[in-house]
């Protein structure tokens, strides 16, 4: 898997945004839907957007310099135990650096141009709980760190290796563990092994007529383990749940022992939930090895839709209403007008004149007829799924709500696309890193009533403290809402701009970050809704969760894991 | 460069923020030129000014609406039918009785701007400046910038308060620069129909006098003016003063609407605020003989339609100069950035009304005090203020030759000081005494070479007739004066405390310089709780106009320092004296509890009988605002308790405790350091 994937940025190596021969922009590879197309519109997108210019390039290395890389020291009693185990392992340089990072900007920077200053020492990859129990073992009995590692997709610095440790680092590879162990069709269970990643799950289920459901947008690379580590969410959580609302059942490997229940039920009551106890725990308590979760029949009928509103107040009233008749469909995800536009910009060369008549029509209809303000208005994309029959009825119900606030319905093609881009944004970030623009995304949880202040105040902070900072260009800020609640919504920012003439990009980019994650706060946000806290956002935890609830999760951490051998340093 | 300069400077002082910008270097200050906006109303045509083409420049955020749509918001707002609903509980009454008095309120309240009026107003007032003023100054740099302000945050505009004029005469600024109309917080008209309705459609909305007890006028009042905020609708103006200041001294802050309008930041319903700081100064001001009756405990004239008619005589008055100078607009959250815990406001739905922590009580005091320091940093002072502060040293007659030259020296000390001087046209020190007399004739006079207080007719005439006459005279010369105070209060309150303690130990000196501000707290305006800061600033100050020499331990006069701490101390000794008397009076004369309305004829016929009899001098301990103020630093100090009752409040008064105070007053038992600390 290591070999398909990229060394220093997002994705599958045969997968990426290029400008061709022309200067036009391009989608290269076949695996997304987008693969091979012209994106004729883009390329004024970016250059309007950021004042970006095709003529100011960076490169990154072409390779690995594996000089560079911190020295694996490992002493020779525990390389003897490991082998003695035969458990497969490595002190390659390539692997260490690769399992050394997640997917923050500064660790794909520090990729692109420089060296983390610490990287694991040496990886394993066990193939089962066994050996899994074998390892934490022999790390106890030499003291080493362990640091566990899925699927790498991590965006909360949870990866990264503390400088400081000087123990051996040892990262543990769960992605050979990835067998689903066994299906319960009377009780709609699956119990799987926690390496395996969402779309390889997805399709082994998929064989026995069987989904999870959760589709957490970095799916197709990050692991069920992950998940439970970092209490993930996925785009249909309206249907199948977040992750907490998925786990059945959990093992977990820690150094006092394994952590499991005595039994596969749906709900008990003794005492605190020891499942809250590991989701979340973002590796700092165990290894989890083996998950037993909820199944679905596959759904028989599945429609996208979209619906543009005149503006985003607009737009939030409406998903409000929706998540108030708890008719939600499957996904929900309303983006504003600067995301409507960057979403636009990457539409495809279309085939015919016909097309490009129909989208000129449609647009005169909205704008003209209508009177929306193209600067205004932005989009709802929609995912419902079930029987034929309940999603047509299902349909009608949200697209009658969509119309009491002015919604006009945009086409199954655009909610579609709207969809396939999630997946393909992630690799934008690394042709922006061509042309000077850095950017990451962000994300919180926040109560119905501030979901509008709380957005035009954290946009409005990154273009203020991206002036003071002395970025050139104003930046991309945008938003999305992208999960409905009862009680509020999950939002999502994007966030980028362009750094020439700045010194440490890096610096200033995570000055602007912190001071959105402030003002997230101080807008009744939430410090995270699904990418967890890793070492990005520890320093908030203190005043998220109060001190004494901070004690509780240390006195659990000190118990389970006396001697630190998980030395992430994550969360706490 | 000179707006550059000041944006600059301002911008540092607004990042040292509260604290440290008490410490400033005060010669180096640049402040805006000014400009005369009556000299083209002169040469154009009034009409075709008031039928311009009106497109004022709003804020980025505006959803455009009309008034009566602002109207049903407040009523319909979760924030005013949550009260409704409670009061209905609480009384037993039907939510629509309340809903009916809720909307009765806001018809009564809210304004209604409409252009025609504004056009009108535009037209008359031209007319009516034009007549009553020479010149109306205006740092047009100060406008550009709050043009800039009012299109990127809601604007809160906070002038100074001396005079009606204000309000229609900020109005008028902003519509001749193009910028939108404020809705103005004004406690005022309710009694006069026609102007009333006009001044409410031009963007006044009222404000009942005292209303604390009514929670369902506070919730439409606080909610009417935080949707005007929310929307950035228009900018809003109070007075933080709350009242016309009668005695030209700037009143000490009330913090009720500041509170308000502070609250939508608070709660993240805006990205920011931009309190901005107006110093507007007359030359003269229109009701100063008003003002002094009304100190003397005359009472003053309701404002009626046909009241402000009569006022017409007075158009036939020359009035001089007025200087506005808009300040710096200063962000909030620039201000709070640090200063505020970020959740308060996260654990409660932001609609529920909610008692504002201490940590943002003692913000928004602390706000207040910063913005009413800026108003009086940017205060024009005329020549005539200084001749006024000379003269009321030197009564009753002074030669005209010394108090030009005394007149002179005050300049550079004033400027030394950092006072904003403005010397018209570089007039020669003796053709600006002539032009001040002669504009304030009403006040002094030249008499065989001796300039002398105007008080007619106080040679026949009953004693308590001349005592009065002569009270008036000496209050109305006491507003120019008290132009001054502020500037001056600090390197005064150290000569002070240096001629009361008799010593050169800078801790006592200090201690006594604590006492003393803690004792005018009410009188000045100090920003809170940094008594060190501006014990530090006093000695600077002094120091830099050679008065003083200061080592590590001591303070020490110089020998040419004398003067200046004398002219301090006098300067200040009214006070002093009028305290001291009000506090006789209290430590005497009371015994039960007792009212304000019983406590200020009480302590005026008290202080009337000693002028009467000739043991004392001290006029000014008539003015019923240094009397109001001398019994509120008592309730400070605890010699006086203070207590709400069904109809207002009642003091009583800690006899021991005030005659302790006067024992420190006449330096008859040094100023003790638990009494110091206490302050």
């Amino acid at each position: 898997r290591q070999e398909l994937l990229k060394w220093n940025g997002w994705g599958y190596n045969d997968s990426k945004f290029i400008f061709n021969k022309k200067g036009q922009a391009e989608f290269t590879g076949k695996r997304y839907r987008l693969g091979g197309m012209i994106l004729p519109t883009f390329k004024e997108w970016i250059e309007k957007t950021f004042g970006a210019s095709l003529e100011h390039k960076t490169t990154s290395r072409a390779s690995l310099n594996v000089n560079d890389v911190p020295p694996s020291i490992v002493s020779e009693e525990f390389l003897q135990d490991l082998r003695a185990t035969k458990i497969s392992h490595s002190q390659d340089a390539e692997d260490r650096v690769f399992r050394a990072h997640g997917h923050c900007l500064h660790e794909i920077f520090v990729l692109r141009e420089g060296m983390f200053k610490r990287v694991p020492d040496i990886v394993v990859w066990p193939v089962c709980h066994e050996d899994v129990v074998k390892i934490v073992e022999l790390a106890c009995k030499h003291n080493l760190c362990i640091i566990p590692f899925g699927g790498g997709t991590s965006v909360s610095s949870a990866l990264e290796c503390p400088e400081e440790e000087k123990r051996t680092i040892v990262s543990l590879d769960t992605s050979q563990m990835n067998r689903v162990l066994w299906i319960d069709e009377k009780n709609l269970t699956a119990c799987v092994e926690a390496g395996i990643v969402g779309q390889d799950l997805e399709k082994q289920l998929a064989e026995s007529g069987f989904c999870t459901g959760h589709e957490p947008d970095s799916m197709e690379f990050s692991s069920l383990g992950g998940w439970v580590a970092t209490r993930a969410s996925g785009m249909k959580k309206n249907i199948y749940g977040n992750i907490e609302d998925l786990v059945i059942h959990i093992k977990m490997v820690t150094p006092r022992g394994i952590v499991e229940k005595n039994c596969q039920v749906p709900r008990m009551s003794t005492g605190p939930d020891i499942h809250h106890f590991i989701m979340g725990s973002e590796g700092t308590l165990g290894v989890i090895t083996e998950v037993t979760i909820k199944i679905r029949p596959i759904p028989e009928y599945q429609k996208y839709g979209s619906v543009v509103f005149p503006n985003f107040e607009r737009g939030v009233a409406c998903l409000r209403e929706v998540a108030k008749q708890r008719c939600a469909p499957a996904s929900i995800r309303l983006v504003d007008n600067a995301q409507f536009q960057f979403g636009h910009a990457l539409k495809p060369q279309v085939a015919s004149i016909f097309t490009s008549f129909l989208d000129g029509l449609k647009k005169f209809y909205i704008t003209k007829f209508k009177g929306f303000d193209p600067n205004m208005l932005c989009v709802a994309t929609l995912l419902f799924e079930g029987d034929r029959e309940k999603v047509l009825q299902h349909e009608k119900q949200v697209y009658d709500i969509a119309t009491k606030f002015g919604g006009l319905a945009a086409g199954e093609d655009n909610g579609q696309r709207g969809y396939m881009l999630t997946f393909v944004i992630a690799y934008l970030r690394d042709l922006g890193l061509d042309y000077y623009v850095i950017g990451e995304s962000f994300e919180t949880s926040v109560p119905w009533d501030r979901v509008l202040d709380l957005c035009r105040n954290v946009k409005e902070r990154i273009v203020r403290e991206c002036k003071e900072k002395g970025v050139q260009f104003a930046p991309l800020s945008t938003c999305r809402v992208t999960q409905t609640y009862d009680a509020g919504a999950c939002v999502y920012f994007y966030f980028a701009f362009n750094y020439r003439g700045i010194s440490d990009p890096i610096h200033v980019y995570e000055q602007i970050e912190r001071a959105a994650r402030e003002e997230i706060l101080a807008n009744g946000g939430s410090l995270s809704h699904h990418h967890g806290v890793g070492k990005l956002r520890k320093r908030w935890m203190k005043e998220s969760i109060s001190d004494v609830g901070l004690g509780m999760l240390r006195s659990v951490k000190e118990y389970v894991d006396p001697n630190n051998i998980f030395g992430n340093k994550n969360l706490l | 460069t000179v707006a550059k300069q000041t944006t600059e400077w301002l911008e540092t002082v607004s990042h040292s923020l509260f604290v440290c910008s008490q410490q400033k270097d005060l010669t180096s200050k640049k402040r805006d030129e000014f400009e005369d906006i009556l000299e083209e109303r002169r040469l154009s045509s009034d009409l075709r000014y008031a039928m311009k083409c009106y497109t004022p420049v709003i804020y980025k955020g505006l959803s455009p609406c009309k008034p009566n749509a602002i109207k049903s918001a407040v009523l319909q707002s979760e924030q005013v039918q949550y009260v409704i609903k409670q009061l209905a509980k609480e009384m037993g009454e039907s939510p629509d009785i309340i809903q009916e008095e809720a909307v009765e309120i806001l018809d009564e309240m809210g304004h209604s701007m409409q252009l025609g009026a504004v056009r009108f107003f535009a037209f008359t007032l031209s007319k009516i400046f034009k007549r009553l003023f020479r010149r109306v100054c205006v740092n047009e740099e100060g406008m550009q910038r709050l043009q800039h302000a009012i299109q990127e945050h809601p604007v809160v505009l906070l002038p100074s308060h001396r005079s009606y004029v204000d309000f229609l005469m900020l109005s008028y600024l902003l519509y001749t620069y193009d910028l939108a109309l404020p809705v103005i917080a004004a406690g005022i008209f309710l009694g006069m129909k026609i102007v009333g309705e006009l001044l409410r459609r031009a963007g006044a909305f009222f404000m009942r006098r005292s209303f604390g007890g009514n929670r369902l006028y506070w919730a439409v009042f606080a909610e009417y003016v935080k949707t005007m905020i929310r929307s950035g609708y228009a900018p809003i103006e109070f007075f933080l003063e709350g009242t016309r200041s009668r005695t030209a001294k700037t009143l000490t802050p009330k913090f009720g609407l500041l509170s308000i309008v502070m609250e939508p930041f608070f709660k993240r319903e805006v990205f920011d605020t931009y309190l901005v700081p107006i110093s507007i100064s007359y030359e003269k001001i229109l009701e100063e003989s008003l003002y002094a009756y009304e100190l003397l405990g005359v009472p003053k004239p309701k404002e009626s339609t046909s009241g402000l008619l009569k006022a017409r005589r007075i158009l036939s008055d020359n009035f001089g100069t007025i200087h506005i100078y808009v300040g710096q607009p200063v962000s909030l959250r620039t201000l709070a950035s640090g200063r505020i815990n970020r959740c308060p406001y996260n654990l409660v739905p932001r609609h529920l009304p909610q008692k504002p922590s201490e940590d943002i009580q003692e913000f928004v005091t602390d706000v207040a005090y910063k913005m009413e320091l800026l108003q009086i940093e940017n205060m024009v002072l005329r020549p005539w203020v200084l001749v006024a502060a000379v003269l009321l040293q030197n009564l009753p007659a002074m030669e005209f030759e010394l108090l030009i030259e005394k007149t002179l020296w005050l300049k550079g000390l004033t400027q030394t000081f950092g006072g904003f001087i403005e010397w018209p046209d570089n007039l020669c020190a003796k053709k600006a005494v002539v032009s001040g007399l002669a504009l304030h004739s009403n006040i002094a006079c030249l008499v065989d070479g001796h300039v002398v207080l105007h008080d007619k007719g106080v040679e026949d005439g009953a004693i308590g007739e001349v005592v009065f006459k002569r009270a008036l005279a000496v209050l109305t010369c006491a507003t120019y004066r008290n132009q001054l105070l502020n500037v001056f209060v600090r390197p005064s309150l150290v000569a002070m405390a240096l001629q009361m303690t008799r010593s050169f130990r800078k801790e006592e000196v200090y201690s006594c310089f604590s006492f003393l501000r803690g004792v005018f707290s009410d009188e000045f305006i100090f920003f809170p709780g940094i008594s060190l800061k501006d014990f530090e600033e006093g000695c600077f100050l002094l120091t830099k106009c050679d008065a003083i020499q200061t080592s590590q331990q001591e303070i020490y006069p110089t020998d040419k320092g004398s003067v200046i701490i004398s002219f301090l101390s006098a300067m200040f000794r009214p006070f002093l004296e009028g305290y001291q008397l009000i506090f006789r009076y209290l430590s005497k004369e009371t015994k039960e509890a007792f009212t304000e309305k019983q406590f200020i004829p009480g302590v005026r016929n008290f202080v009337f009988h000693l002028l009467e009899k000739g043991n004392t001098q001290c006029y000014e301990a008539l003015s019923s605002d240094m009397q109001k103020n001398a019994l509120a630093a008592l309730v400070h100090l605890g010699a006086v308790k203070k207590k709400k009752t069904s109809n207002g409040f009642t003091y009583n008064v800690n006899q021991e405790a005030v005659n302790k105070i006067l024992d420190m007053f006449d330096a008859r038992i040094p100023v003790q350091k638990p009494v110091a600390a206490r302050l």
